[in-house]
């Protein structure tokens, strides 16, 4: 049964993406593109990754649908089809994918036990994490502990994604007059006209934040994590400013005290690593947190690791949606 | 217990990317952004320095993070070119600050400044990251962290085409790195780990697999396309034009040469062995594609008309020279392409800081509008013109010596070679043209662009910087003994004792 | 079912196609950026393919000996959660760049822009 749904989700995605190239209003691409995130999310959890598909659902669907849908309020929403320069591409692409056809013979089929992935390190951390540290969730232990350093990274990710929107929409416009921000208000508060959205929508958003706490905290026990959790916060900030005009949203998040906090976050995971290397171990080794009892620091390490991610995704979503959202005020 | 001096190889990475974010926080008033920036990357360079000693003691620093053991948790691999490396990025970042210094407040006004330095702190350790990491993965995820940063610093040039340009950038750029995943994917498909050291053990199991070959093409494809090798060179012309100018001066002495360095890990240690036939396929493409990059890129060199542009496409050929070397498959081959690396930052940078002068004097970078810039700018112009020798490859200079060692490794290869050693000599020949055409403007043609501040001379600190680098590049050309072993001994180790 | 066990990989490699497709032929540059996001997705489907194992469960202990028997692959999962972030970082930030190019030259289309710049 789950073979057949696979097979299923796996062929709505391909469809979908086809949709998603050959609309050409970029509005209508973007709601498509929305719809594949999220029957991706639906594949990446009949593949068993929850974890992933959690994250994508947030990022993909939510955040990443909003971000073009305020891009596309600012610029134009048709785009031009132009007629020519189209068959070489076409037929590099469809060569390259003849090639890679043929690969996928030698490929060790889905879900086969005896493939080399599932025989080397895997089999190491299904073993030794509840030896070492103790969380039931595998891909947060590998995330925050063993892999660490790959994570930090990530997190300085998007925190120049963050201050490189800031930076970039910096940039005062060349235009007449920019508008004030009560005046877009007023201009944009039209949904107010609009009572049922905007009363479950108010009801939705505290249910949203309480999801993301859960996510955040219990992403050692159950799928979640950081990012998922960051990426649920700045979606119920996101809907506040959808519902209510954006700069009330710019005006309950300040831009300055989200660059703050999205500094504070990576501050909070390098400064963990630090502390570590201060107590005489290697850089993010936790043990070094509790040394009586490591599996402990390696809890209270991938707390606090976990915490500054999602502080930071958190300030950086915010800051990026609030950047965009209030392009008409600058 | 461990000492300071055991946590130095982490803290050539970490140390930027602690001070990043506070730089981000500070106010744009003032020095204090810049000062930040300077301190963290000169901290990093004499880190970067000790490391090299104690690697040429010592062979390659291994460091374990959060005390996991390969290939379990992630291990940073300190070699003799990763050390060079990073003197390289950590030395450029130093210079181009310097020549920020004076000459950045007029391209990108001070409250913007802030949130660059941090960018620019980013970028520095994220390419460091880069080359000390023995991590496949962890390759990936630095290479993003320098190559958005380095687009956001692109996005802040002062003319309005640096916007596509940066846009061309990124759609490369990550291009380039999604298909370095793939084939890091399909290495992991294969063998089950990321470890770069275990990888190159497991494949000897897998060789001839298709899935090897694939990943093999795919990851030399990802890297060819962020190192802008020919013909995915197309961004790096544009970028480096509209990016603010002391950006350009970091970014052309060593942001793309970190994609050829990941070449060569991939190459020796990882793939190269495992390829079989094909190896020699990929082999003669991609000297094919570097003869091509280094021809074609001085020919459009010589045509353009924007001094930055020039040096765009000057790079372009450059790395022609490096891919050369990297692709031949001999212990001399890489030698010549590693001691290019260095020489070719020093190079790149002195001739970028004197551009950079000259735009916060004149406020344009077209050659045209140099004339007579000679007369009022000695010293920038003197030493443009010595760098530039160093660029043609005049005896005395380290352009010279990478040239001399280069011709030495292709002439190793047979009949080929001697062909291909006129092709390097046609090309020097080039570069003495578009060199020289800059010089025949700046000093013999009668001034067109009046400088209304009385200084016409260039910034003090811009002028310091270019100077040391002119004298660095006489320095290593007559002695390059530190690069040289740095360079020799990472052959060794790679290739072992011949191939 | 030998080739059945394939059609993941199938659906990646039509999905890679498109992406890239729709990267290079495409004019305008919100589409570019879509294309890019679903070349990307693709990846994410290629590693996280690769962790299933037939009769396992999400690697998640929950204490039921049934489910924690077989444990589907953690590791690609983790390197994905990664590249998703990267993905949405440079989405975002090329979003803010095309803004300001609307900004700029009044428009998207890259052939549009190409004409401006030539002129100037």
């Amino acid at each position: 049964m789950i073979t057949v749904f696979d097979y299923f989700t796996l062929t709505m995605v391909a469809i979908v993406a086809v949709a998603t190239i050959t609309s050409s209003n970029l509005f209508v691409a973007s709601m498509w593109s929305g719809i594949y995130s999220l029957l991706m999310a639906c594949n990446f959890f009949i593949l068993d990754a929850a974890d992933v598909a959690l994250t994508e659902a947030a990022v993909g669907a939510g955040v990443s649908t909003v971000l073009y849908m305020g891009a596309l309020s600012l610029t134009d929403d048709k785009e031009q089809v132009s007629r020519g320069r189209k068959i070489l591409p076409l037929l590099a692409v469809v060569a390259l994918g003849l090639i890679l056809m043929i690969v996928t013979i030698e490929h060790p089929r889905v879900g086969d036990i005896n493939a080399p992935i599932h025989q080397h390190v895997a089999p190491w951390y299904i073993e030794k994490t509840p030896e070492y540290i103790n969380i039931p969730n595998l891909v947060t232990a590998i995330l925050a502990s063993f892999r660490g350093f790959d994570t930090m990274g990530e997190v300085l990710v998007i925190f120049t994604a963050g201050i490189g929107v800031i930076s970039v929409l910096s940039f005062k416009p060349k235009r007449a007059a920019s508008v004030s921000g009560s005046e877009l208000g007023k201009q944009i508060r039209g949904l107010h006209h609009h009572a049922v959205l905007r009363v479950v929508g108010k009801l939705l958003i505290p249910i949203i934040l309480l999801f993301g706490l859960l996510v955040q905290f219990h992403g050692k026990y159950s799928p979640g994590g950081g990012f998922s959790a960051g990426a649920l916060f700045a979606a119920a900030i996101m809907l506040y400013g959808i519902l209510e005009g954006a700069d009330r949203s710019a005006h309950a998040m300040p831009q300055a005290v989200m660059l703050k906090l999205a500094a504070l976050g990576c501050t909070i995971y390098t400064g963990v690593g630090f502390v570590c290397m201060l107590l005489g171990h290697h850089f993010l080794d936790y043990n070094a947190l509790w040394p009586s009892n490591p599996k402990l620091g390696q809890y209270y390490g991938i707390l606090m690791v976990e915490f500054g991610v999602g502080l930071t995704v958190t300030a950086v979503l915010i800051m990026i949606f609030n950047a965009i959202a209030n392009r008409a005020t600058y | 217990m461990m000492s300071l001096y055991d946590q130095l190889p982490i803290l050539v990475i970490t140390l930027p990317l602690l001070a990043a974010p506070v730089v981000a926080v500070l106010p744009g008033r003032g020095k204090l952004p810049w000062l930040f920036a300077t301190i963290a990357s000169a901290l990093t360079f004499l880190i970067a320095i000790s490391l090299a000693c104690r690697v040429m003691e010592n062979g390659t620093i291994p460091y374990l993070l959060g005390n996991w053991e390969a290939p379990y948790g992630i291990v940073l691999s300190i070699g003799p070119l990763s050390v060079l490396m990073a003197i390289v990025i950590s030395g450029a970042s130093l210079a181009g600050l310097f020549v920020s210094l004076g000459g950045m407040d007029k391209e990108v006004p001070p409250p913007h400044q802030p949130l660059l330095y941090a960018c620019w702190l980013l970028v520095m350790a994220g390419l460091i990251g880069i080359v000390t990491t023995g991590d496949a993965f962890n390759v990936f995820v630095f290479m993003e962290v320098s190559s958005l940063a380095s687009y956001v610093m692109v996005a802040n040039g002062p003319n309005r085409q640096a916007l596509p340009a940066s846009f061309k950038y990124l759609v490369t750029g990550t291009f380039g790195a999604t298909f370095y995943l793939i084939g890091v994917g399909y290495l992991y498909m294969m063998t089950g780990t990321l470890n770069m050291a275990d990888l190159s053990a497991r494949l000897a199991d897998v060789a001839d697999t298709m899935p090897v070959l694939i990943a093999g093409g795919f990851l030399m494809l990802g890297l060819g396309m962020k190192g802008a090798l020919f013909p995915m060179h197309a961004w790096m012309p544009n970028a480096y034009q509209f990016a603010p100018s002391p950006v350009a001066a970091f970014f052309a002495a060593c942001s793309t040469k970190v994609p050829l360095f990941v070449m060569v890990r991939v190459l020796y240690e990882i793939v190269g062995h495992h390829l079989g036939s094909y190896g020699e396929l990929l082999s003669g493409m991609m000297m094919t594609l570097s003869v091509i990059a280094f021809i074609v890129g001085s020919l459009i060199a010589i045509y353009s008309e924007d001094l930055k542009r020039v040096l765009g496409y000057s790079s372009v050929a450059q790395i022609g020279y490096m891919v050369l070397g990297i692709c031949l498959g001999t212990s001399a081959g890489l030698t010549a392409a590693s001691i290019h690396m260095f020489n070719h930052a020093l190079m790149k940078a002195a001739l970028f800081a004197a551009v950079a002068a000259v735009v916060v004097r004149t406020g344009s970078s077209k050659i045209e509008d140099l004339a007579g810039i000679g007369k009022k700018m000695p010293l920038t112009m003197l030493g443009f013109a010595l760098a530039g020798l160093s660029l043609i490859g005049v005896p005395l200079t380290a352009g010279f010596i990478s040239k001399w060692y280069l011709i030495k490794a292709i002439l190793e290869i047979g009949p080929l070679g001697i062909f291909l050693t006129i092709l390097i000599l046609l090309s020097s020949l080039m570069a003495v043209v578009y060199i020289w055409k800059v010089i025949e403007v700046a000093y013999f043609k009668p001034t067109k662009i009046e400088i209304p501040d009385a200084r016409t001379e260039a910034p003090v600190s811009i002028l310091i910087v270019l100077w040391i680098l002119v004298l660095a590049n006489f320095w290593f050309g007559i002695d390059p003994e530190f690069v040289l072993s740095l360079a020799r001994s990472e052959a060794v180790d790679v290739l072992g004792v011949s191939k | 079912m030998n080739l059945l066990g394939l059609y993941n990989y199938w659906v990646y490699l039509f999905l890679l196609l498109v992406g890239m497709y729709t990267v290079f032929a495409k004019n305008n540059y919100v589409k570019r950026l879509i294309g890019l996001s679903i070349f990307q997705s693709a990846v994410f489907l290629l590693f996280i393919s690769m962790d299933k194992v037939a009769g396992g469960t999400g690697p998640i202990f929950t204490g039921n000996p049934v489910t924690d028997a077989v444990f589907a692959n953690p590791l690609p999962q983790v390197l994905i959660l990664t590249a998703i972030v990267v993905g949405i970082a440079g989405t975002a930030l090329g979003l803010a760049i095309t803004v300001r190019i609307r900004e700029e030259y009044g428009s998207i289309e890259e052939s549009d822009i190409r004409k401006m710049d030539d002129q100037s």
